[in-house]
């Protein structure tokens, strides 16, 4: 190639870039981590899901404040005339990128999808016996006993148009494990309010409005081109919104909000996340192999427990661990959470005396040592939160010998049981304490409790969060919840520190909420100039 | 010849094979893929399950066979954190970390010899003293501090570079590359400095003492004494002589350019196969790691052959010992 033209090449390249990126109503975000995958059916997790949101839709979602709104769906409700089947009115005229219609073979069809046994959401429809069409625009869900709160199960749960998948052989889900790759996972046809225009996994997904959305009108829809980077490095991210290379990052440090905030034409907002952080401890063996107490579990022991809860000082990891940007905790569940009550959630009040009170009670007034096992790369200043607890355990006696991992060893211990005293944090995504009971108080078995590393097992209870999945009497259901809770809290099945606090850092000219889901919705989202 | 190539390149298949046998005794070590596989809302069935079908219950020799059987075929798997084959993602990320490597490379090189020539011929002068003594810099500071420094210096507060990322790339259809755009180009500028400041300083450092050594060499003296040029003297005798070792030396520091940039691509979210590698530990994405690692001994275990081959066209020594041998 000549000099000449390179430079011809050169010249082109930089105009044509030149003319993209004069565009006003584009958003650059950035967060820590990227969707893995297109296809909406083959992971359930956070960054995943923010992506799908885009371009896809539910039948229901949550809007920026938690709260169910329609989507696909404009309305719905328990059968009246049979307590087992949920019923669906779905929006009319809706079309998917490609122009196809938007109706209830699509729900059936995506529901099925989801069901399937590759599927990482066949979990949430779990009691759902049959799927049908009522009609073009009519769906119902045929479940095995009254579920009360399904609805609530349906917010991530996205519809995908049947013709298109089946004209690109993506009617399965892709087989992460099987090894297989499907076209759905790099390309995407939804109904939601941006398309997707080219994405490289890792490095840059570009997504353009939907400008034949049917909420066109009805939602700000300012943004026009969304230019999506994952920035994992800490440090970078941060230095590209400062340099107004990003607009939005879902992620600040903690040590650099001030930073961010004192920077003009920058803020950072602030909601509590739904998440809860907390130590789980091992009461259900009869001896630890993690301690130095010979043929004892001093962990069994209930005042044992009540003295680390009232030994860890929280509010003084907020200030310094967190710098603020916390919320001390008193239960293990989020604040927007049914059963959640501020009485539960009472700080319990540190008191170190009366902890040692309750440690000679039990018989380990000399204290023992222990094992705490922690991540260290999953939450906010996960591992700096069990250095403080170390040194907040040590004035009671007990003598914790820190092992934090990154997070891929840290979880397999709590799943095969192989940590008695470990840190976890825990996200509702259906706003329902059910979800919470099944996963992390129920006994542990093959369909619950998966988990329950704490080996809490009480066969009355398990009957009890059983029975919540098909009581459809609401009153007496959240009754229910409120004695599963109140078990909870009398046992001290774990220890909560404190509610995650989100940190949005983004230029001033957007506006917008911070969701405690973590997913911002850009359909909601305002740009000012 | 012949017979030394076969021999080595059969040495080299060892060396794989060696390479492979302790990565996969390795992964065992950094976690399970299953949790971060199947997200929060998994029974303890599902682990089971999906643990079987990945074949993960198997013992680790059994999982290094299938994943020989695999590789012999150029079948890598399939990534456990995108789904889609290893080889195919190591191939996309490739030409990222390639053109980094090879412009730091570049630039290792040309500042190197030149700052080398200058500070051996100005050996007493203010400027080399200050040139070596900066050079200590890139000896001594940790690649990702050298690269958050240039961030902060210019993309925070000068607003003159991006601080993260490759730009626009165009598609050659085999191919993607940053070369092409400006805004690939500026992307370039600040990660290929951080990869390539140590090889740099490296090369500048053994130029300049190479051409010392040179230019107390009697050959030199016998120029001067001819009333050759300076010029002609430094640039046609003495660096012609120093190029040897310093050809070596930067043929093997390429593959630990490439290898290396692990550091430097995390820093600057730099789309290349060394940021794959981190993010496939965090997910404990075995295919991409093994792909990944085998990749990069095959590079490392083909410069050696090369420059072992080249060794034995150059040095005679080599020939005659072996010919002897065989009488």
């Amino acid at each position: 190639m000549s000099l000449k033209t390179l430079k011809a090449i050169l010249l082109t390249s930089s105009l044509v870039i030149g003319m993209g990126a004069a565009n006003a109503q584009t958003l650059k975000w950035a967060r820590a981590g990227d969707s893995l995958t297109l296809d909406p059916h083959a992971q359930n997790e956070g960054p995943t899901s923010a992506l799908a949101h885009q371009i896809s839709e539910p039948l229901i979602i949550r809007d920026m404040t938690g709260k169910p709104v329609p989507a696909l769906a404009t309305e719905w409700g328990p059968s009246e005339s049979d307590p087992n089947v949920w019923w669906f009115k779905l929006r009319e005229g809706v079309k998917f990128h490609d122009g196809a219609e938007f109706d209830s073979e699509d729900v059936v069809f995506s529901f099925n999808r989801a069901m399937s046994e590759e599927s990482n959401f066949k979990e949430l429809l779990s009691s759902v016996v049959e799927v049908r069409a009522n009609g073009k625009y009519g769906f119902e869900i045929v479940t095995n006993g009254p579920n009360p709160i399904m609805d609530s199960n349906l917010t991530n749960l996205f519809i995908m148009d049947k013709g298109w998948a089946e004209a690109n052989n993506a009617v399965k889900v892709q087989d992460v494990e099987g090894g297989e790759d499907t076209f759905a996972a790099r390309n995407a046809n939804g109904t939601g309010p941006f398309i997707l225009v080219s994405r490289e996994p890792d490095a840059k997904t570009v997504l353009t409005r939907n400008d034949n959305y049917w909420g066109i009108d009805e939602f700000p829809m300012e943004i026009k081109d969304i230019i999506y980077t994952p920035i994992q490095n800490q440090a970078t991210r941060v230095a590209a919104l400062l340099s107004g290379e990003v607009d939005f990052i879902q992620d600040v440090p903690v040590q650099d909000l001030a930073r961010v905030g004192e920077t003009k034409g920058l803020k950072v907002i602030t909601a509590p996340q739904n998440r809860v952080i907390f130590f789980g401890m091992n009461q259900g063996d009869a001896d630890l192999e993690t301690d130095n107490v010979e043929g004892k579990n001093p962990f069994a022991d209930l005042r044992v427990r009540q003295a680390v809860n009232i030994a860890i000082d929280r509010e003084a990891i907020k200030k310094v661990v967190m710098r603020d940007q916390s919320v001390p905790a008193g239960m293990i569940s989020p604040p927007f959470v049914n059963g959640w009550t501020a009485e539960l959630d009472a700080v319990p009040a540190y008191d170190v005396e009366k902890a040692k009170g309750l440690m000679a009670d039990a018989g380990y007034g000399d204290g023992f040592s222990i094992r705490l096992n922690c991540p260290n790369d999953r939450y906010i200043n996960d591992e700096a939160i069990c250095q403080a607890s170390v040194g907040m355990l040590a004035k009671i006696g007990i003598d914790v010998q820190l092992e934090a991992l990154p997070k891929a060893q840290h979880f397999p211990l709590i799943g095969g049981l192989q940590t008695d005293f470990y840190m976890l944090g825990w996200g509702v995504p259906t706003y329902d304490s059910e979800y919470i009971f099944n996963f992390l108080v129920h006994t542990k078995g093959e369909k619950f409790g998966s988990w329950n590393g704490v080996r809490f097992s009480d066969p009355d209870l398990d009957v009890k969060i059983q029975g919540l999945a098909s009581e459809t009497n609401l009153e007496k259901r959240n009754q229910m919840i409120a004695d599963i809770w109140e078990v909870v809290q009398r046992e001290q099945l774990y220890i909560p520190i404190h509610h995650q606090v989100l940190n949005w850092g983004m230029a001033d000219k957007v506006d917008t909420i911070v969701s405690p889901e973590d997913t911002p919705m850009f359909k909601y989202f305002k740009l000012s100039e | 010849m012949l017979a030394f190539a076969i021999k080595r390149f059969f040495q080299s298949i060892i060396v794989l094979l060696v390479v492979g046998l302790v990565a996969f005794s390795m992964f065992n070590f950094v976690g399970d893929p299953v949790d971060s596989m199947l997200g929060q809302e998994r029974t303890d069935a599902d682990v089971e399950r999906v643990r079987i079908s990945l074949g993960l219950d198997k013992p680790f020799p059994v999982q290094y066979y299938k994943f020989l059987q695999g590789a012999v075929k150029g079948d890598f798997g399939i990534s456990y954190r995108q789904g889609r084959p290893a080889s195919e993602i190591i191939a996309e990320r490739l030409p990222a970390t390639l053109e980094l490597a090879f412009v730091s490379a570049f630039l290792a090189i040309v500042f190197g010899v030149v700052l080398g020539i200058f500070t051996a011929i100005r050996r007493d002068g203010w400027l080399a003293n200050t040139i070596m003594s900066l050079s200590l810099i890139g000896v001594s500071l940790p690649t990702f501090l050298i690269g958050i420094l240039l961030i902060y210096l210019f993309s925070v507060e000068l607003g003159w570079l991006p601080s993260f990322g490759r730009g626009d790339v165009v598609d050659l259809g085999w191919w993607k590359t940053g070369l092409l755009t400006k805004s690939g180009l500026l992307a370039l500028i600040l990660p290929s400095i951080t990869l390539g400041l140590y090889q740099m300083t490296l090369i500048m450092r053994l130029v300049r003492s190479e051409m010392l050594e040179v230019l107390r060499q009697d050959y030199i003296r016998f120029a001067r004494a001819r009333g050759l040029k300076d010029k002609s003297i430094y640039f046609r005798h003495a660096l012609k002589n120093t190029l040897v070792p310093v050809i070596t030396v930067t043929g093997m520091q390429l593959g630990s350019i490439i290898a290396f940039a692990i550091i430097t691509e995390t820093v600057f979210q730099w789309p290349g196969v060394g940021l794959l590698f981190i993010n496939s530990i965090r997910f404990v994405d075995i295919p991409v790691m093994a792909a990944y690692l085998m990749l990069i001994s095959v590079m490392f275990v083909s410069i050696n052959l090369i420059v072992d081959l080249l060794y034995f066209a150059i040095d005679p020594r080599l020939r005659v010992g072996k010919s002897g041998g065989a009488k």
